[in-house]
């Protein structure tokens, strides 16, 4: 492996890390702070059971993210020093209004964490929901400033310069929207539907049950709702995708040539070297509609851009697929979550309903690294879109494979320890909140 | 503007050295207690840190983001160079925070605990001293972007005996730091005569560690002693810094924790600033004598201008919530946590 692909794996595998525990950390406060709301309207224990339990897990997803970020701050600059030194003046602001969102945050979350019997009820409540308030934030600003890297905005670049640079106009850039409402929506389905399916699981089990259910339809509400919006923000981000990035569409499409009623290519395998995609279901003219609105509409092929300046398709392509298929499969979930809610009760209690959400614990996150991987792969070969190669950006300092194969090994072991740690605190459920319930309703 | 931004720089950075110093020191002074005192050490440490732990490690990456997004040139070429450092630094941060959150968090407290406990420790001792370590190569001289090979561009960059002498320094402050921190928060005669002589003998690990890198500095043909009491202010700040420790000596006797804790906060202030004055506004120095400044390396006026607002507007929002945290936890120290 060369230092230039190590680089490139060191920051994919740092930043798909990271987004696992970002994600987390800024929904769950949200499923939290329902259970705290009904505890404190209902008085009914389980529910205060329910918002201590995910407190915890609120607190370790939020200091393994916090960790990981700081990692991430520095690898911008340890891997890419030569994006960072143009880069960093311009896509700044939104990383240091970032830094005050982060620090409310901590802080909110000192106050809710320690702050059972010591604040006024509805305050500490209150401190809850700013965590989760400030993660967002947080998490679309940090989007915009990726959203910056794929239409890059507010400086003229002449002659190798950067000038009149405008961090404000930098921030506000074609894609901060699209990207942005993308994101949050995929947080809220990723971590809707690993946590119902968490607790799906220990009701199947037969565990705590009315701790689980309750908690089980607190995650699967939001998880669904989220995975009803999300195609119809995917359709957004695609309609901007191909005005900003026809490469990059052409590439998740794997869509050759330059075309009027396009076909909308589903599955297959792209041939790159004879521009063809074989075994593809093809829908005519819907890319044309789904681009443009039109069934006739010109999409841009690959062709359209230099040999050189073409992302890879195969892997694009296939991210593409496995966001898509992975989306449709949880509205379909959804779907029928929402028939049985209203009118099929009898579902609620039947078995094949929850392990249906036991099975898409992980579908959320798949979708979400493979719309990262759409993202990013289909950006390059730039680092900045149109203006600085990625290849340029690297460090010169040679070895980076070591550094490679050491930050693997670390977010390795810690995947497994954050792992076991969430399996244990999930196990103790029975002991660490049955014999409070049972107490506290005597 | 500009200097709006550089001194939330260094408020920043002192901060971190402040609130993340005592926050390592805890794990230090854990590693060098003895075993029947750990537990005590721990859960005095522990319930003082708690609430505030997340907000003492973000003044390092507001440090970084204004670093990155104010003055570009000298994050780029620090993370270049000092790229070796920085990532033993990184490795002891996820090793420290996640074993930090591991050992509070974990549901079963068995012997999983025997795993967290020295990863937390030895991680307390490591990211202090390669901090120290980064800052002293910086000012060294000896990061020279002309370098045409391995060891001389990325190794000597941080490897010498002053650089090695001020990282052990810096995690000497940590544990200085922590024993004047934890006086305040027990709560029994016993344990306080027990911090207090603990705190004594930090001092003069301070002392001697602080000798240390004045002799590492002379080996290595680094002026420090002129750079120090070269000028009137850094001067000062030494007399000051020295006259302060009488007075702690004072405050041990007479036991004095809030005293205690705003003595040894003036003192790293006056050591911080001593060390930075002489540079300013240059803040890394390279091998071929062209230093980066602060002023000279500064991003584009715009850039400079929103950075600047954006952390004053920040702060307005953080300082406030800030000091009502620390204020509510002080306060009801005698409550319980119980989550
Ligand atoms: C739960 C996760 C999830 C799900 C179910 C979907 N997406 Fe997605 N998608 C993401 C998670 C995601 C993401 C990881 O969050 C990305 C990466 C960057 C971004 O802004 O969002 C993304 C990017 C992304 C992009 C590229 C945006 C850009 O580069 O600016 C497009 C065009 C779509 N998505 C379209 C869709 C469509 C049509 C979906 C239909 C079901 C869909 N996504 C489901
Ligand atoms: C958290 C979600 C993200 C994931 C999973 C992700 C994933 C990736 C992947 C797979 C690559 C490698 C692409 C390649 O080299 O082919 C990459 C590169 C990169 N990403 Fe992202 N990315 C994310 C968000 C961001 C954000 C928010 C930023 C910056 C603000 C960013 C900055 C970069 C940089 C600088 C590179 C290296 C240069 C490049 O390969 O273009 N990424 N990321
Ligand atoms: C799309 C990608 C990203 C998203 C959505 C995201 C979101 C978040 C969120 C919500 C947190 C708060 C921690 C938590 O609640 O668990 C966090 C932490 C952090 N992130 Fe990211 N992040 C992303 C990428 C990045 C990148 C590229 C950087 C690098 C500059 C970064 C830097 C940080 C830092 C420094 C922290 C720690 C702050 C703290 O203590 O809360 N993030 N991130």
């Amino acid at each position: 492996m060369d230092d230039f692909l190590a680089a490139r794996l060191q920051m994919a595998f740092s930043l798909g890390f990271h987004i696992v525990f970002a994600c987390i950390g800024m929904v769950m406060p949200f499923f939290m702070s329902v259970a705290h709301f009904y505890w404190l309207k209902t008085k009914k224990v389980v529910y205060r059971d329910v918002t201590k339990a995910w407190s915890k897990g609120v607190a370790i997803f939020f200091a393994t993210g916090a960790v990981s970020g700081t990692v991430l701050s520095f690898e911008l600059g340890l891997l890419w020093p030569k994006f960072m030194e143009h880069a960093g003046p311009i896509f700044g602001m939104p990383f240091s209004l970032e830094g005050t969102a982060f620090f409310i945050e901590a802080i909110a979350l000192g106050f809710y964490l320690y702050g059972w019997n010591k604040l006024n009820p509805w305050f500490h409540w209150a401190t809850g929901v700013v965590v989760g308030v400030s993660g967002l934030l947080s998490g679309i600003l940090v989007v915009a400033a990726n959203a910056w890297m794929n239409s890059p905005a507010g400086f003229d670049y002449i002659n190798g310069q950067y000038l009149n640079i405008d961090p404000i106009k930098a921030m506000f850039n074609e894609a901060w929207f699209s990207q942005s409402l993308h994101m949050c929506v995929a947080a809220f389905v990723s971590t809707g539907f690993a946590v119902a399916g968490v607790h799906a699981l220990m009701i199947l089990k037969g565990k705590n049950v009315a701790f689980h259910s309750k908690a089980f339809k607190i995650a699967a509400v939001f998880g669904t709702v989220a995975a009803c919006l999300q195609p119809l923000s995917g359709d957004i981000s695609a309609k901007d995708v191909a005005k900003r990035q026809p490469e990059k569409l052409a590439a998740m499409e794997a869509h050759f040539h330059t075309e009027k009623f396009a076909p909308l290519i589903i599955g297959g395998i792209p041939d790159t070297a004879n521009k063809k995609v074989d075994y593809a279901l093809k829908i005519p003219g819907l890319l044309s509609f789904m681009a443009t609105g039109d069934f006739n509409g010109e999409v841009k092929g690959l062709d359209a851009v230099p040999k050189e300046d073409q992302p890879p398709v195969a892997v694009t392509h296939y991210a593409f697929q496995v966001m898509v298929g992975l989306g449709m499969a949880m509205v379909g979930i959804a779907i029928l979550y929402f028939i049985a809610l209203w009118k099929k009760k009898q579902w609620l209690d039947s078995k094949w309903l929850l392990k249906l959400f036991v099975a898409a614990t992980p579908l959320g996150f798949i979708a979400l690294e493979a719309g990262w991987t759409v993202t990013e792969v289909g950006r390059q070969p730039w680092i900045i879109r149109g203006v600085m190669r990625t290849a340029d950006a690297v460090t010169p300092m040679p070895g980076i494979v070591y550094s490679f194969y050491l930050f693997t090994a670390v977010y390795i072991s810690l995947a497994i320890i954050v792992s076991l740690l969430l399996y244990r605190q999930i196990t103790m459920v029975d002991s660490l909140y049955d014999s409070e319930s049972v107490q506290s309703k005597n | 503007m500009i200097y709006v931004v550089i001194v939330f720089l260094w408020t920043a950075i002192l901060l971190y050295i402040l609130l993340g110093g005592a926050d390592f020191g805890a794990g230090i002074i854990e590693l060098m207690t003895a075993k029947t005192n750990k537990a005590k050490t721990r859960k005095t440490m522990y319930k003082a840190i708690g609430p505030i732990w997340e907000a003492n490690h973000m003044w390092l990456i507001i440090a970084i983001v204004i670093l990155f997004v104010g003055f570009p040139k000298i994050y780029t070429t620090i993370s270049v160079y000092l790229h070796i450092p920085l990532v033993c630094m990184l490795l002891g941060i996820i090793a420290r925070g996640t074993a930090f959150v591991f050992r509070n968090y974990d549901a079963v407290k068995d012997d999983m605990q025997k795993i967290y406990t020295p990863i937390f420790v030895y991680s307390s001792l490591i990211t202090p001293f390669f901090l120290g370590i980064i800052a002293a190569s910086s000012v060294s001289g000896q990061i020279d972007p002309s370098a045409n090979n391995f060891l001389s561009a990325y190794i000597f960059s941080w490897l010498n005996w002053f650089s090695v002498a001020v990282g052990i320094f810096t995690v000497s402050i940590c544990g200085f730091l922590a024993t004047i921190f934890i006086i305040g928060q027990t709560d029994n005669d016993g344990d306080r005569e027990h911090f207090v002589g603990k705190a004594r003998r930090t001092i003069f690990i301070v002392m001697f560690c602080g000798a240390l890198v004045f002799i590492a500095a002379y080996s290595e043909g680094i002026p420090l002693a002129s750079w120090i009491f070269g000028d009137t202010p850094g001067l000062i700040a030494i007399i000051a810094a020295s006259i302060s420790l009488l007075v702690m000596f004072y405050a041990l006797k007479k036991d004095k924790p809030i005293l205690l804790r705003l003595l040894a906060g003036f003192q790293v202030t006056m050591i911080l600033f001593a060390a930075t004055y002489t540079h300013f506004p240059d803040i890394v120095l390279l091998k071929n004598g062209e230093n980066l400044s602060l002023l000279t390396h500064q991003g584009q006026a715009r850039t400079i201008a929103s950075l600047g607002y954006a952390l004053l507007i920040g702060s307005i929002f953080i300082l406030p919530a800030l000091v009502y945290l620390i204020y509510i936890f002080q306060k009801r120290q005698e409550v319980p946590a119980s989550h």
